[in-house]
């Protein structure tokens, strides 16, 4: 039976009415119009679906609707704020971090995820928090090297706008809406 | 974009202002009506309407110029809708009344970033900025006669015409400001989208203003003198993607992003193996489903099923209620008899190359070793699987797909449809990887047809499982090598026999007197293309860098063994039986790189190398891994890729392509491997086919040995040609082990340790 759902999508109240079943990537890409996101395997494996629900990545291809009702979603549509560049997505575009781009907002979102938890992280923080995202064209070495700098990026962001926060580490600093 | 406030393309005809200039008149290109995608072009590619060339015909340059020749069409093995495909001009760039300029051609942008180094090469040699130049690509209405955008061969020979073409179109500029100015046009130069008179810049005119609302057409007959090297400001230049804000951002379309009014999901019933016939069906649980639409066409084991919804999962989900039975496959082969009946069915071959006598070669030979080689059938498991929009409106078809050859695509559109193919149109958006296998366009055919069939535009999008059973392999393959060494240890005996390998990059590049390489199967290894006999229990074709990547695993393998029967490193023997400078310049270049000395293999360090000339790019490629014996897991630790591919256009988008090259490459040589059973394909999603993934990243170092004498050639593909020899001789080097069967993963690893 069809029911209708509310959330957020990338910051808007939204409401489908369908049945609460289905998987939010085709809702999200059929019913909301939003294809960011992307078909890549239907089963969870290449983490080309992946969208933020609550500041957590998921697999949107597995994840019911019903599952987002009263949270909130983000998008890769929603990443950047009017029509400047997110940090990742500047980083991702400047170090030639993407190829045939399919993959990339899958990666771009996982990798936010990533610096919502752990500002500053390692190389291999970088690698193992986008182990399950594929990239057929082989862009991996980059990606890591952009996530870095997007990390670098908006740490100096925090050190201006934190007036006098001594340990940007410790600072809540990628939430999407300081930026 | 600009349209009428009706929306409808406005073709009245308009005053042309002539110009007094000999240049050769065109005809008009023909008023033919398309629909409009202005500013809201789903495919979100900044595009020109056929309305706005008008428009802009009327108020532009547009030079027409023609790519390629014999050669282009030989290797396309395809020609044009008219059979005449070098003869006529084939291609065009235009500078617009507003001064920008466009580049119209039938290649698409799949990831190897030719949206990019093309503009460079534009901009370059018509002297504006790089972000003054729209690339219109892959579409078949506005773009001229493409065969494909495959072999490494866009920069190779489109970009040498385009460069031309914008030099003739930076001649007129010049001649027009000549005119206006009243100054000898050797007093003239141009920059940044302005002519101006050399001694005083600042009295300088744009090209907006030179062509204003003229319409000058030239047809480039003399190829023009382009700039030297030296002079370059853009080309050559590392430059970052100009698709990359698109591909960042979301706002990048794809074939599945494409929505058209009224359009329906199919779901197509598929076999359960190939060669099974269909023997019944029952669709009526799926009819039952709210919305659903059943199409059946074809009757017996031609019936073709298929399930439309409004929605694409419920499109899916209703046709897992269809019932159907199948007659079984008569295919009896799988991934262990597989290579048995390569050879059985090796009939006749092409010689690739031959030369002295065989029998010489083995009189000459001190030592001889013989050994065979074998590599398994590998999917091109691109990240967006095979999709295609078709919309009919009455005699005209409308197509988006994802293709690596939208003409090809039209022709087999335009046929399904009973249609003539100047009334289909195809587009492509941009194409989420393509690695050869979107050479083939079973989707875009299925579109048309379930929208002919259902009276509503129609997606067809390839679950990933369907992408694997529909995929045309990379053909697995078997090799049997035999070479010579004499007292000096020198390869005397080269007796090369490829099984539906396919034959290129088979020829060796060291100077071997003897030397024979027969390739049965024929280029593509029997079933690909070109009316070979199947062999394969499936689809199978070109695979990036078809043929080579497998021929260079047995060749580089064997030259490793002949090293260590010389006795030498395999660095020190390999620089020994070459003749070729360049080949030579190249490995140096990627040994003073790597900084490891070369040691008689096996020398416990898990040093490899292998070279290449994969058509006319030389590669040499060194790694490093390390094996543990136990699991008999291999992890490449480092690897150091030179390349020398002539000029090269962007050098960034180069490293791209050798780092993309280098760890694609790793799937293939570490763990890609069909699985398929009596026809069935078991392999269906990425749990059974295993790709390289961040944690298999070795350091990966580009280093390209610049060569700018030599025109530029290809570089999507050829140093993944190398990864599967360079591999099996490092882990070779590393625990004395040779693993002759492709890919060499933890089980044949530890089977080969255990043989030992």
């Amino acid at each position: 039976m069809d029911e209708t759902i509310r959330f957020k999508l990338n910051g808007k109240e939204v409401a489908v009415t369908t049945s609460p079943e289905r998987m939010l990537l085709w809702v999200l890409r059929t019913d909301l119009e939003h294809t960011g996101a992307k078909y890549g395997c239907g089963e969870g494996y290449c983490g080309a679906c992946t969208v933020l629900v609550d500041g957590r990545p998921e697999r949107s291809c597995q994840f019911p609707l019903a599952k987002v009702e009263s949270k909130s979603v983000l998008t890769i549509e929603g990443l950047s704020r009017g029509g400047k560049l997110h940090p990742l997505q500047q980083a991702f575009a400047d170090l030639g971090a993407l190829q045939c781009g399919y993959c990339t907002p899958g990666m771009i979102l996982t990798a936010y995820a990533l610096l919502l938890r752990k500002p500053d992280p390692t190389e291999a923080e970088i690698a193992d928090a986008l182990e399950d995202n594929l990239c057929r064209c082989g862009s991996y070495n980059r990606i890591i090297a952009a996530v870095r700098q997007a990390s670098r990026a908006l740490k100096m962001k925090v050190v201006k706008g934190a007036k006098g926060a001594k340990d940007v580490r410790s600072a809540k600093v990628v939430d999407h809406d300081a930026l | 974009m600009t349209r009428s406030k009706t929306g409808k393309p406005d073709l009245r005809p308009r005053p042309e202002p002539r110009l007094n200039l000999k240049l050769k008149a065109r005809p008009r290109i023909e008023d033919d009506e398309y629909t409009m995608f202005g500013p809201d072009d789903p495919s979100g590619r900044t595009t020109l309407e056929r309305r706005d060339f008008l428009k802009l015909a009327g108020g532009g340059l547009v030079v027409f110029f023609t790519v390629g020749g014999g050669l282009e069409a030989q290797i396309g093995g395809a020609r044009g809708p008219d059979g005449g495909y070098p003869d006529d001009p084939n291609a065009y760039l235009k500078v617009g009344a507003d001064g920008r300029v466009t580049c119209f051609t039938g290649k698409v942008e799949m990831g190897q970033g030719i949206i990019t180094s093309l503009a460079m090469m534009l901009a370059e040699e018509i002297d504006v900025p790089l972000a003054s130049v729209d690339m219109v690509m892959g579409d078949t209405a506005l773009c001229p006669y493409d065969a494909g955008t495959f072999g490494s061969r866009t920069t190779k020979y489109f970009g040498p015409s385009l460069r031309q073409a914008a030099a003739e179109a930076r001649g007129v500029l010049i001649r027009l400001a000549a005119a206006k100015l009243g100054s000898p046009e050797d007093a003239l130069a141009t920059k940044d989208g302005a002519v101006y008179a050399a001694p005083t810049p600042s009295k300088k005119i744009p090209y907006a203003d030179l062509i204003g609302d003229r319409r000058i057409e030239v047809r480039l007959e003399k190829r023009p003198a382009v700039k030297a090297i030296a002079k370059h400001s853009v080309s050559g230049r590392p430059t970052p993607r100009t698709d990359a804000r698109a591909k960042v951002t979301g706002e990048a379309k794809f074939a599945g992003d494409i929505r058209c009014p009224g359009m329906l999901y199919a779901a197509i019933l598929r076999p359960p193996a190939h060669g099974a016939t269909l023997k019944s069906v029952d669709t009526s649980a799926a009819e039952k489903v709210a919305g659903v639409k059943v199409v059946r066409d074809g009757a017996g084991d031609a019936g073709f099923v298929a399930v439309l919804h409004e929605k694409p999962d419920v499109a899916a989900a209703a046709l897992a209620l269809v019932k159907a039975e199948f007659e079984p496959s008569p295919s009896k082969l799988d991934n262990g008899n597989i290579f048995a009946h390569l050879k059985e069915a090796a009939a006749s071959s092409d010689v690739v190359v031959e030369s002295g006598s065989l029998e010489e070669g083995a009189r000459l030979s001190a030592k001889t070793v013989e050994r065979s080689y074998f590599a398994h059938y590998v999917a091109h498991a691109p990240s967006e699987p095979h999709t295609a929009v078709v919309r009919i409106d009455g005699n005209q078809a409308e197509v988006w797909a994802s293709t690596q050859s939208p003409f090809r695509a039209r022709q087999a559109v335009a046929q399904e449809l009973g249609l003539p193919q100047e009334n289909v149109r195809v587009r492509t958006p941009f194409v989420g990887c393509g690695f050869g296998g979107k050479n083939q366009g079973g989707q875009i055919v299925e579109a048309a047809r379930l929208a002919k069939l259902s009276g509503r535009p129609v997606q067809v999008a390839w679950t990933r499982a369907e992408e694997f059973f529909n995929d045309s392999f990379r053909p697995a393959a078997t090799y049997d090598v035999r070479a010579g060494l004499d007292a000096a240890n020198k390869i005397v005996l080269w007796d090369y026999k490829n099984y539906h390998a396919g034959s290129r990059s088979s020829q060796p590049v060291y100077d071997i007197p003897h030397k024979r390489v027969l390739a049965y199967g024929g280029g593509f290894g029997g079933g690909g293309g070109g009316g070979s006999v199947r062999v394969h229990p499936f689809a199978t074709g070109a695979w990036r860098g078809p043929g080579s990547n497998t021929n260079i695993f047995a060749t580089e393998c064997h030259i490793d063994i002949m090293a260590q029967e010389a006795g030498l490193d395999p660095l020190a023997f390999r620089l020994a039986n070459l003749a070729d400078a360049r080949m030579k310049t190249v490995v140096r270049a990627a040994a003073d790189r790597f900084g490891r000395t070369f040691a008689k293999a096996p020398s416990g360090r898990g040093c490899g190398v292998a070279i290449t000339d994969y058509l006319n790019s030389y590669v040499a490629a060194m790694a490093e891994v390390e094996v543990d014996r136990a699991k008999g897991t291999v992890r490449v630790l480092r690897v150091v890729c030179a390349q020398d591919m002539g000029e090269c256009i962007n050098p960034d988008g180069a490293r791209m392509q050798i780092e993309g090259c280098v760890t694609m490459g790793l799937g293939y040589c570490l763990a890609e491997e069909i699985r398929f059973k009596d026809g069935r394909v078991l392999t269906e999603n990425y749990d059974s086919y295993d790709v390289p993934r961040f944690s298999w990243l070795p350091k990966i170092e580009a280093v390209i040995v610049d060569n700018p004498g030599l025109a530029p050639q290809g570089c999507g593909e050829p140093a993944v040609t190398v990864m599967g020899a360079l591999v099996a001789n490092a882990i070779h080097d590393a625990i004395g082990v040779r693993l002759f069967t492709l890919p060499m993963t933890p089980a044949r690893v530890r089977e080969a340790l255990a043989n030992k």
